[in-house]
């Protein structure tokens, strides 16, 4: 799923978006441009009104055939508060029998006049398949696709780091966890390098650890502290605890003996570092409470931060309808 | 192609806005208008709010609107690449504002202004200051004070440069268009 005309299928013929699929084969330009989007729009929760009537009048479908109430409600939140419509379709997995039913679904929601899916699914390539197949004038934004991708969680992480350390360019990352299974830090890894920061280091057990981590741009650590040292931003990934049962890793509590992030151990980092997290979070096996609820960490405010981000990557996709030359 | 002159530079401009804020000034008086706050609208209408702040010597911080995401035409233009946050820091709510942009010409910046403005909450009124006041109205919106209503060709365009130094620039294409 990574040859070349899969990246393009993200712009138009003027170089800006129309589906939101991948980080990868996007510039560090049109990065920035959706950070400084969200700028505008992460103020709005200050006002008494805290919408715009930007998208007025059109549907977007959150097309999710993976469980997550999280993401479906910041993408649903980001919708309304660009005054667009909000249909949800949760689609059982198990009763979709790939490739033709999933078409099949796509033009029942297109029928209805649908403009945007905001799609979850659990294979890779989910999100590129629908934006390949959908009508002209649809925009696709991948919600997170097997392994592959989390594009709009690695921007509202990006945005949470800017709004933190303004330049990318002298930070040093560290990325904790399971990064083999990871969508979000494959996302992560591609969004940092493309906006230029010194050093990404991935962090965690050789089993979580791809083969080809260093093709991604990143150093490998297998060593907490010595990983951590001299941060300025951890993020820590969460412990999908399926996979325990796969002998990759012993127990939680050997996880955590090992991985789990304390105060004491994150005086490694720069005194200014801060923690984050793209959730669920697990307590006590990839953070103790007291760094979670810690001065330091961002957590939180990476969740408001994902509406401002999703409403950006909404309302810049949109924007690409006409000139498609969609009949209106 | 397009020809462009100068039509003002900043010394006059300064002292245009000047001579607008003595008509302000009298007009908020007949309303009994004692404490206005002032929002531009981004980015000339910014520029001369800035001035006109300055002379009403107006305590709250001078507001500043992107209208961006309230245009009647966003999902046909988009999301301007400049767009910025707006901001205004103070309460809304039953205050006299006092909108200010550079150029008036269909009213549909002001319409999506004050659609903005609404959201912020409910001012007890607005009064509306254009440096420029050209023809071209498409809505039921007109300035209450205009600085100066230069006589445009309809193929004509003025816009404001600035901030520092201000010029008025008046562009020309020279084979008009044919509708």
């Amino acid at each position: 799923m990574h040859g070349r005309q899969h990246h393009n299928i993200q712009l138009n013929e003027e170089g800006g978006l129309r589906h939101f699929l991948t980080i990868d084969g996007l510039g560090r330009d049109l990065l920035t441009r959706i950070l400084d989007t969200a700028e505008s729009f992460a103020t709005l929760p200050g006002r008494p009104v805290k919408k715009v009537p930007a998208l007025r009048g059109r549907i977007i479908t959150n097309l999710f055939f993976e469980n997550s109430t999280r993401t479906r409600t910041t993408f649903e939140l980001a919708a309304k508060r660009l005054s667009a419509d909000v249909l949800n379709f949760n689609v059982s997995t198990s009763a979709t029998s790939k490739g033709e039913t999933l078409l099949d679904t796509l033009r029942n929601i297109e029928a209805m006049h649908c403009e945007m899916f905001v799609v979850r699914h659990n294979e890779s390539g989910a999100a590129h398949f629908i934006a390949r197949h959908a009508a002209p004038g649809v925009s696709v934004i991948n919600a997170g696709d097997g392994r592959h991708a989390h594009p709009t969680q690695a921007m509202l992480d990006m945005f949470t780091i800017r709004k933190h350390k303004g330049d990318f360019t002298p930070l040093r990352v560290a990325i904790v966890g399971d990064i083999l299974h990871s969508r979000v830090a494959r996302s992560q890894i591609l969004a940092l390098n493309t906006l230029g920061v010194t050093e990404v280091r991935v962090v965690g057990p050789r089993t979580l650890i791809p083969t080809d981590a260093r093709a991604l741009g990143v150093h490998v650590y297998h060593d907490l502290d010595e990983g951590l040292r001299e941060v300025d931003v951890v993020i820590m990934l969460r412990l999908q605890k399926e996979r325990m049962a796969g002998a990759l890793l012993p127990s939680e509590e050997e996880y955590f003996r090992l991985y789990g992030l304390t105060n004491e151990r994150l005086e490694a980092a720069k005194p200014d570092a801060i923690v984050m997290h793209p959730g669920p979070m697990n307590r006590s096996v990839e953070m103790d409470s007291e760094v979670a609820d810690g001065p330091r960490s961002v957590i939180l405010q990476q969740v408001s931060y994902g509406i401002a981000v999703r409403m950006a990557i909404m309302s810049m996709c949109m924007q690409t309808f006409e000139a498609d030359g969609r009949p209106a | 192609m397009t020809e462009l002159r100068t039509f003002m530079q900043h010394d006059a401009i300064v002292d245009l806005i000047g001579g607008m804020c003595h008509v302000i000034k009298k007009r908020l008086h007949e309303r009994h208008i004692h404490d206005p706050a002032v929002i531009g609208i981004h980015t000339g209408g910014g520029w001369i709010a800035g001035h006109v702040h300055a002379n009403l010597g107006c305590k709250d911080p001078l507001g500043l609107l992107d209208i961006s995401f309230y245009r009647d035409d966003f999902t046909r233009i988009g999301v301007n690449p400049q767009v910025r946050p707006s901001r205004i820091e103070f309460e809304v709510e039953g205050r006299d504002i006092v909108l200010v942009d550079d150029v008036i010409q269909s009213g549909r910046t002001i319409r999506a202004a004050m659609n903005e403005i609404f959201d912020f909450g409910r001012p007890a009124s607005i009064t509306l200051v254009c440096l420029i006041e050209r023809g071209g109205r498409q809505l039921p919106i007109q300035p209450d004070v205009a600085g100066l209503r230069p006589p445009l060709r309809t193929d004509e365009h003025i816009r404001l440069n600035g901030p520092e130094p201000l010029s008025l620039e008046i562009s020309r294409s020279r084979q008009p268009r044919g509708t």
